[in-house]
Parts: C-alpha cells; sequence; structure tokens
C-alpha cells in the first residue's frame, strides 16, 4: 500500500512535467470499423492507407473492437480521444449508442464523419454511403448495355417482389431506359426472393420465355450466381450475358467461364479512401460539411451532401477480366 | 486499513496456513501491479498522463465494477449470478418502455432499479426455494431475461431520454470527476463496510466456507443468499442506468457479455471462485487494473484480441499462482 501511495506521489508529479509538451505531428485519422478480421474492412484500410500516402502529412489508425458491439466502439472512440486524432471515421454498430460518445469527440474538436453504415445525424458532421439508388440503377442497365453495341432484349431477375431495395433500383433503371439505353428493351422483370433454388427456376423460366434473351440483369447477389449457373448448364455462354450486382469472391469463375462480362458492387477500398480524403479535408479546414456542399474525394471524384449532410460515394465499382482476380481475394 | 488487517489475523478467511498468508498479501501484490501497469502505460503513451485521459479511462470499467461488488459478496458464500448482464438488458428496455408513457427521471431510475430487484428476487427464489444450483438457474435467466427484452423491443431501439437522464452516465461531479466513478467508489466504501465490519459479512465467509455448518449454527442461510441475489439484481440494475444514461439509448443486445467481465475482476480481485475468501479492496484494485490494462492498450491501438489473451493469461496466472505456491511450500517443509 505505501509503495502505491509514493508511485502515485511520482506519478501525479511527473502527470504535471508531462502536460506541457505540445507538438505539431502528422494528422491522425482514426478509421474505426464494427469488428477486425472482416475483409470488406481490411480492404477499406488498404483505400485508407492509399489515402495516406498520396495526402503525404497523413497517419491512418485502422481499429475497431473485437466483437461487433456499440460498447466496444465507445471503449475505442474514448481511446481515438486521448490519443487526439483529428478526425475519427466511423462504420457503426449502432447508430444511436455511439452518439453520445462522439458527441464528446466534436466538444473536444474532432471531426467526426460516418461511411458505410452510418450515423444518426447528432452524432457526425457527415455520412458517406457506398452508392446511391438512381446511381446503382444506371450501372445495372449500363454493365448490360456495353455489351451489346446493336442493343437487344434483356431481362431483370430480382429479389422478393418487395424487397424495397431492389424495387427502387429497378425504378431508377426504367427511368434512366428510354433517354440513354434507347435501343435496350426490358422484356420481363421475376422475382427469385433471394432463393437459390427459386432463383434457377425463373431464370430457367426467362430463357424459354425469351429466345432472343441477350442478358440478364440480377441486381442481387444471390440470383445473379443463380443466373450464370443456369446460363452455364444450358450452353448459352456467348449468347446470353449474365451481369448484376456479385461478391467478387462468389462470382470469379463465371468472369472466368465467360457466361458474365462483368458485374458490379460497392468498392471498400474507395471506400476508405474517401472517408481518409474527406476526414483530411475538414480536419484541415479544406471542406466544410454543410447541406448543398460539393465535395472532392481525391481520384474517386466529388460527392454533393444533400439535407442531411448524406451523400453518396460513386455507381457500383465494375469488376471484369482484369481485376476479378485481385478482388475475389478481398471479399 | 491496519484495522482490517489486524482482524483478518485474528479470523482468518482459511485455515490452511501458507495459502492465507498468500492471500493477505494478495491486495499488496495487486497494487503493485496496478501501478506498474500505471508506469508502463505512462511510458508507452505520450498521451496517458492526462487527467482527461484518465477520466476517460475509468468509464471502461465502472459499470461492470458495480456490478462486481455485490457479485463477489455472492461468490465469497458459495453462489454466482450469470444473469447480470441479462437483468441490465431488460431493465434497460423496461426503462425505455416506461419512458414512453412520459415517466420523468427519478421515476425512470426507479424503473430500472426496481427491476433489477425483481430479476435478482426471482433468481434467489430459484435457488433458495427450489434448492437449485445457482449456476443452472442464472444461465437460464440469462437467456430469459434477455429473451424478453428482444420481445419487447425487438431490432427497434429507445432513445430521446428525458432531460437530465443523460447525467448518470455523462455527467461529471467536480472537474474531470465524473458522476459514475463517485458512486463507484461509494458503493465500494459501502460494500467494504458490509463485507468487513458487520456481521452479515463474517457470516457470508462462514457460509461459503460451509453452508451446513452454518445453517446448524443458527445463521439464516437460505434468507442470506436471498438478500445476496436481491443486492446483485439492485446493483444490476443501478448499472442499467449508468450504461442507458452513457449510451443514450437501449438496444436489447446492450451490454453483451458483462457478466463475464465483472466476474474476472471479482477472481482477479483474490475472491475465492469455491466462495469463502476474498476482500472488496481487492475487487476493486482488479477493477483499476482491468481499466488500466483494457484503455492502455487501447492507446497503443494493440487490437482487443490482444487484450483479450492478456487478460486471460492474467485470470489464469491468478487461479494457478495460490496453488502453485501451496505447492512450493509443500515441497520446502519436505
Amino acid at each position: 500500500m505505501k509503495l502505491s501511495i509514493k508511485a502515485l506521489a511520482i506519478a501525479s508529479v511527473a502527470f504535471g512535467l508531462m502536460a506541457t509538451g505540445a507538438q505539431a505531428e502528422n494528422l491522425k485519422v482514426g478509421l474505426l470499423v464494427k469488428s477486425l478480421g472482416n475483409g470488406f474492412f481490411d480492404a477499406a484500410h488498404k483505400g485508407a492507407d492509399n489515402a495516406a500516402k498520396e495526402l503525404g502529412d497523413t497517419e491512418v489508425i485502422y481499429t475497431g473492437p473485437t466483437k461487433a458491439t456499440a460498447e466496444g466502439q465507445i471503449e475505442i472512440i474514448n481511446s481515438l480521444i486521448d490519443q487526439k486524432v483529428g478526425c475519427i471515421a466511423i462504420s457503426a454498430n449502432d447508430p444511436d449508442a455511439v452518439v453520445p460518445a462522439l458527441k464528446k469527440a466534436m466538444d473536444r474538436g474532432i471531426k467526426v464523419i460516418s461511411w458505410d453504415s452510418g450515423v444518426n445525424e447528432k452524432g457526425r458532421l457527415l455520412h458517406l454511403n457506398p452508392s446511391d439508388t438512381g446511381l446503382i440503377g444506371e450501372t445495372i442497365i449500363k454493365l448490360a448495355a456495353d455489351y451489346l453495341p446493336d442493343g437487344g432484349e434483356v431481362a431483370i431477375l430480382s429479389a422478393a417482389s418487395t424487397a424495397a431495395n431492389q424495387n427502387s433500383w429497378i425504378d431508377a433503371a426504367k427511368k434512366v431506359l428510354p433517354e440513354k439505353f434507347p435501343k435496350i428493351k426490358l422484356v420481363d422483370v421475376v422475382y427469385g426472393d433471394d432463393d437459390s433454388a427459386k432463383s434457377t427456376d425463373v431464370a430457367k423460366g426467362l430463357l424459354k420465355a425469351h429466345p432472343n434473351l441477350k442478358a440478364i440483369i440480377a441486381p442481387t447477389t444471390v440470383g445473379v450466381v443463380a443466373a450464370a449457373q443456369v446460363v452455364t448448364d444450358a450452353g448459352l455462354i456467348g449468347k446470353v450475358n449474365v451481369t448484376g450486382l456479385a461478391l467478387p469472391s462468389e462470382f470469379k469463375k463465371f468472369i472466368d467461364n465467360g457466361a458474365s462480362q462483368a458485374v458490379a458492387l460497392w468498392n471498400p477500398i474507395d471506400l476508405g479512401y474517401s472517408a481518409t480524403q474527406l476526414c483530411h479535408d475538414l480536419t484541415v479546414g479544406k471542406a466544410e460539411a454543410k447541406p448543398g456542399a460539393e465535395l472532392s474525394i481525391g481520384k474517386v471524384g466529388k460527392i454533393k451532401l444533400d439535407d442531411h449532410n448524406t451523400a453518396a460515394m460513386a455507381p457500383p465499382f465494375q469488376f471484369d477480366k482484369k481485376n476479378i482476380e485481385e478482388f475475389s481475394k478481398i471479399y | 486499513m491496519s484495522s482490517e488487517t489486524i482482524q483478518h489475523r485474528h479470523l482468518p478467511d482459511r485455515l490452511d496456513k501458507p495459502l492465507s498468508a498468500a492471500l493477505r498479501s494478495w491486495e499488496t501484490l495487486l497494487a503493485v501491479v496496478a501501478v506498474a501497469i500505471f508506469i508502463f502505460n505512462s511510458f508507452a503513451s505520450p498521451h496517458f498522463l492526462n487527467a482527461w485521459t484518465l477520466s476517460d479511462m475509468t468509464f471502461n470499467f465502472t459499470e461492470k465494477a458495480i456490478i462486481a461488488l455485490p457479485m463477489a459478496l455472492l461468490i465469497i458464500a458459495g453462489e454466482i449470478d450469470l444473469s447480470v448482464a441479462a437483468i441490465l438488458a431488460l431493465s434497460s428496455t423496461l426503462m425505455g418502455f416506461a419512458m414512453q408513457f412520459g415517466l420523468g427521471t427519478p421515476a425512470l431510475v426507479c424503473v430500472g432499479i426496481i427491476v433489477g430487484l425483481i430479476c435478482g428476487a426471482f433468481n434467489g427464489a430459484l435457488v433458495t426455494g427450489l434448492g437449485l444450483p445457482s449456476i443452472v438457474v442464472t444461465i437460464g435467466t440469462m437467456s430469459l431475461f434477455r429473451g424478453l427484452a428482444f420481445i419487447i423491443l425487438g431490432d427497434q431501439v429507445y432513445k430521446n431520454y428525458p432531460d437530465g437522464f443523460e447525467y448518470f452516465g455523462q455527467g461529471y461531479v467536480a472537474w474531470v470527476i465524473s458522476f459514475e466513478l463517485v458512486l463507484f467508489l461509494a458503493f465500494a466504501a459501502l460494500f467494504g463496510f458490509l463485507l468487513h465490519f458487520t456481521t452479515f459479512g463474517r457470516r457470508l465467509y462462514f457460509i461459503g466456507r460451509n453452508p451446513v455448518s452454518a445453517q446448524f449454527s443458527g445463521v439464516n442461510v437460505k434468507r442470506m443468499k436471498f438478500i445476496l441475489f436481491c443486492l446483485t439484481g439492485v446493483m444490476s440494475g443501478v448499472a442499467s442506468v449508468l450504461l442507458t444514461s452513457r449510451l443514450g439509448s437501449t438496444r436489447p443486445s446492450i451490454a453483451q457479455g458483462f457478466e463475464l467481465e465483472a466476474i474476472t475482476m471479482v477472481v482477479l480481485g483474490g475472491v475465492a471462485i469455491t466462495g469463502g475468501a476474498g476482500s472488496i479492496l481487492g475487487v476493486v484494485l482488479a477493477a483499476l487494473i482491468m481499466g488500466l490494462v483494457t484503455f492502455g492498450f487501447g492507446l497503443l491501438n494493440v487490437p482487443g484480441i490482444v487484450m483479450s489473451i492478456f487478460v486471460g493469461m492474467l485470470l489464469i496466472a491468478v487461479i494457478a499462482l495460490p496453488i502453485l505456491w501451496k505447492r512450493f511450500v509443500w515441497v520446502l517443509k519436505k
């Protein structure tokens, strides 16, 4: 006991001495993810490091709890605050529970943004979505149209008919068709309920009902695999192109065998890169987060904040023969 | 402090001398470890020795430590409660539920604590009334209480707690001294007094050592155990108020895994997992060590899994050390 009292006395003296040394170092960005050991977030870390290299004066602290809990993230937020980082970029486990801790960070002069999985408006300056409805709708048609210079019939194989995400993307796709892709004719929309067996059946039905079909567009990771398998099994490789939103790791074999020319999905590397760019610009005062503001995200381009200070990064990222090998190892 | 040591000498917690000697110095050892980690942290991170950093650190352990206090009493008496985190979740959920009817802050605090009391009493009734082993009962109620929280709330969230409610988990009494820390220290003093300076506390050691002879010596073992379970429930309710206030919202997944961290503090604090020995000072020091380790590592951005490994090894060392020491002494005697 005596020993500890002595040590505490020494420590408190040291405490007074240490408090004086302030230093101008690199700008620190805390890239706080849902949990460590997740390929998607490791890829985002890679992008963040690339951005830091480009910026020169920035250092990325990649961190996250072992288990994906809000309490774990709050402990890390506290530790990032005390490390005096310039900015925290968080993909949150809970949009509400982390708000008080993030508010505390902002009170102590730290810029806070959320990306991927957002935080309630009060707890961050801006939120960066990987993409948005309009961009996704346009991309899924473009994926098919790029390989159909003379146009032709295409069909959509979606998830459940009640799936809000998919329906809004399909509506957006229908909107851009007449003006941007006049030669593409959407002949059918069918629903596979994100179930492998059902998706396989409806894909077979599509091929039977539309003998002139040139492409199947499946904006769901389950449907796109099922459709590509059906096209492969039916020996229609080269005649019917399967495309849509797909996980590179699951879909690589269909790019390799030619059943698909290209698919797309959000790119975690670009997401980490853009979050770091935004963090840097906000911290050095080059950018300000307010509704309507246009902010640069380096080589990825520009974003425009909406009324809730939310923005979409880019259209889904395209995977084809050139890059599927690399990305299939990531996610 | 010295009067407590004298008491220990007159009334040893254990009769086997070498071990009791090791245990008596356990708190000293913990204090030395705490100071060593403190000094290590000061050198390892330039940000550690800062009043706000140290204040932020306390939030890593206060709520769990508040649960660890009654848990220490319970384990000394030979029982255990694994449902504490689930009680916390249910109590937080019902506070949110009550808030929807426009209850103010004082009423919500009462709801949180009363729900804790009811849950604790339920555990206590099953253990003492039906004579079931507490580990089985509380594994069951762990799922039951959290399950109820999930039924009430599902994937929804309760937020927008009334003004003033955020003080409990986010407020400061003075400068960097948080309300949570002050409350924890007050409860630690209270439980320390209860365990070490009252006949109630003295009897807990008796029950933990030998419940049958305690029963035949006129100690109402069942009633005392029932009180302990209620106390653990109440303190889980208190922790629930603090955590809910700190998060500003409730989801049924709140405080996942808190029970193991609270029990880790108790065991690390030198409380024998088999019952009958331990002190509140040890538990308080163990809580401090856990906070110092997790926050110190956090400042160095050590991944959480490394922290878990470190705490796990610490725990095994704590349990193995007295046994190894006993063997060592035995070999020396021969």
